[in-house]
């Protein structure tokens, strides 16, 4: 199957400038997808999930972020030099973004009908006629009540989760081959989250759209990834099928995660705590980055940087040692 | 009975007429009993707009209710002299879910401590400083933190000073609203190992209020769901979450563990709370009956309780 987008080593540095030092908040990114497939990219505040995905879309805050060093292409075309007229072809019409807070990355004075119109109109040649139907369509598609209504409300008059569906029709308006979903359900609650992560997934399946859902859930990936990508401080640590990573997690911070993670059978019993803290972006990590953090450290650990090699099969983890379970 | 609640209701005005006089109201709380005993841990579990921080509001006085009452220590604080309140007060603490804004960002930690002891004269003015380094160690920073300003400190870290602020009162209880909502799973998990070990060795009762049922399960004995300002079901925590009886609950649940929720659309706007059970525009299993009678809350107040007309067949 041809690679939709191959992310090679992507390096980002972050520069402070008061003091001028400079640290890394991508220390080396490697994923690779294909189409139609649906990858959840998960981790802690500040390993750079968010980062990535805004490197794929050249959409970085520079400065303090630059990239460094690394190649991106989408279907086969490097996006490393691409002119800013070429990017506005790429974003919203072949990839496609959903971002955390709907209510705020709609647009508060212009109706939600315009928005999505607004996109079709930029990137397609369809007649105003047409642009208007196909609008309606997509407010249908994705489960809204009474479109033709929508056509004129704004953003204030719905309620989180209708704007979110909103800005998935905007997202998928253009037919693109790839979405980026930037936790897309973080400012919902619970029972609406799993509606719109299913919505997300039926889309993909009709429209055979890939997926990069970034999330610091654990439990919601769990049904609804084809691939889990874990991410530490700017490296993936762990790569694997849900099933595997969360039956058999082989790098000691996944492990830690999902021991620390409280369920009611485990009352009573204190929680699994990773100790320490996430090192700063702008130390300089010369051995493994988790190896303060990690109850199975060794002096290898601290000398080199493990690679992230295959440990069982369909399952990858940056440690030299990997869990035997 | 430590705190007890008795049919508290909150009723907020949302619009007024021509000479000022209220118009429309959101019940934010409808008719909520619920007791806490000393060293118990209770949980309040409810999405957005259920009334579950109003609640908890109304338990520690910062609301004083529309209806019903609130006891601390058996005496309801309404018939309350000001000083006899502010005594009881000290006892009733409560740590906010945002610990960025809870925090005064112009005081050090020195001063946000002390302040509580100052406020209600306990100890010594000499002992004090000792007392607050004391509190700093037990949820884990160090005396250094002392000079420090909140912005200085993570997220977790201002959660565990928050928490330090209400222990300087020595408190019976304290009410967490939303406490660990704001964490990192790795930090959520040591905020709620010292949570559990606070309770365990000062013996200090909680009401939980979070939207996480995983969360509120962990920790607490019982559990109450909210709905649209009223209780759904309550009982022992390990009895609710073995078998649900109320469709929300089994949706909340089943969203907790990841799994397929079955109820649709979002809860609706608590000002326009829907007629007979509340929950009834989201429920697969609605009939008539649900659409133009609201079911009561029934069931034994020491076992489990539902309100649902159909819970005994589904």
């Amino acid at each position: 199957m041809p690679e939709l987008l191959c992310v090679r080593n992507l390096k980002v540095s972050l520069r402070d400038p008061p003091t001028g030092r400079e640290g890394w908040v991508l220390r080396g990114v490697d994923l690779r997808m294909e189409a139609g497939e649906r990858v959840a990219l998960v981790g802690e505040s500040g390993c750079g999930k968010s980062v990535t995905a805004l490197s794929i879309l050249r959409l970085l805050p520079r400065p303090p972020m630059e990239i460094s060093s690394g190649q991106i292409e989408f279907k086969g075309r490097d996006l490393g030099n691409l002119t800013r007229e070429q990017w506005l072809e790429i974003r919203g019409r072949e990839i496609g973004m959903v971002f955390q807070e709907p209510i705020s990355s709609l647009n508060p004075v212009m109706p939600i009908g315009e928005q999505i119109a607004e996109t079709l109109r930029n990137h397609s040649g369809l007649s105003t006629g047409e642009i208007r139907a196909r609008t309606l369509s997509l407010l249908a598609q994705v489960g809204l009540p009474d479109p033709p209504r929508l056509l004129s409300q704004y953003p204030h008059q719905l309620s989180g989760g209708m704007c979110q569906r909103a800005m998935i029709a905007m997202a998928v308006a253009c037919g693109p081959s790839f979405l980026i979903a930037d936790e897309p359900t973080t400012a919902l609650d619970v029972t609406v989250q799993t509606q719109i992560l299913d919505l997300l997934f039926r889309m993909t399946e009709e429209q055979r759209l890939a997926v990069l859902l970034i999330t610091h859930n654990l439990m919601i990936v769990r049904g609804h990834a084809d691939r889990v990508v874990i991410l530490y401080l700017g490296l993936v640590v762990e790569e694997g099928v849900p099933g595997e990573i969360f039956r058999h997690p082989q790098h000691p911070y996944t492990e830690g995660l999902l021991a620390a993670l409280p369920e009611v059978s485990h009352k009573g019993r204190p929680l699994y705590n990773i100790p320490g803290v996430v090192p700063s972006p702008f130390e300089d990590l010369k051995g493994c980055a988790f190896a303060d953090r990690c109850p199975r450290v060794e002096r290898k650990c601290r000398e080199s940087a493990p690679p992230l090699l295959e440990t069982r099969k369909g399952h990858q983890a940056r440690c030299f040692y990997p869990s035997g379970k | 009975m430590l705190l007890s609640l008795r049919k508290v209701t909150k009723h907020f005005p949302v619009q007024r007429g021509l000479w000022g006089r209220p118009t429309a109201f959101v019940k934010a709380v409808d008719m909520v009993s619920l007791e806490v005993g000393a060293g118990q841990i209770v949980g309040i579990v409810g999405e957005s707009g259920c009334g579950k921080s109003t609640l908890g509001r109304c338990a520690v006085g910062l609301f004083e209710p529309t209806s019903g009452e609130v006891l601390w220590d058996n005496l309801e604080i309404r018939g309350l002299a000001a000083s006899q309140k502010r005594a009881h007060q000290r006892k009733f603490q409560v740590v906010f879910q945002n610990p960025y804004a809870s925090l005064n960002p112009r005081q050090k930690i020195k001063k946000i401590l002390l302040e509580p002891l100052e406020v209600h004269g306990l100890l010594r003015p000499t002992e004090r400083l000792e007392f607050v380094k004391g509190l700093l160690a037990q949820v884990g920073l160090t005396e250094e933190d002392l000079s420090k300003y909140p912005h200085e400190f993570s997220g977790g870290q201002r959660q565990r000073i928050g928490l330090a602020r209400a222990m300087a009162c020595q408190p019976d209880m304290i009410v967490l609203d939303e406490p660990v909502s704001s964490l990192d799973v790795s930090v959520q998990a040591s905020v709620l190992n010292l949570l559990s070990r606070l309770n365990q060795e000062k013996g200090i009762a909680y009401l939980f209020i979070s939207h996480d049922l995983q969360v509120v399960g962990y920790l607490s004995q019982r559990l109450l769901v909210m709905y649209l300002g009223a209780v759904v079901e309550s009982g022992k925590t390990e009895e609710v979450l073995r078998t649900p009886r109320h469709p929300y609950t089994k949706a909340l649940l089943a969203a907790s563990q990841g799994r397929w929720v079955m109820i649709e659309g979002e809860p609706p706007n608590p000002a326009k709370a829907p007629w007979g059970c509340t929950f009834h525009p989201r429920c697969p299993f609605a009939e008539d009956r649900c659409r133009q009678e609201k079911q009561q809350l029934l069931g034994d107040d020491n076992a489990w309780k539902v309100a649902c007309w159909k819970w005994d067949r589904l």
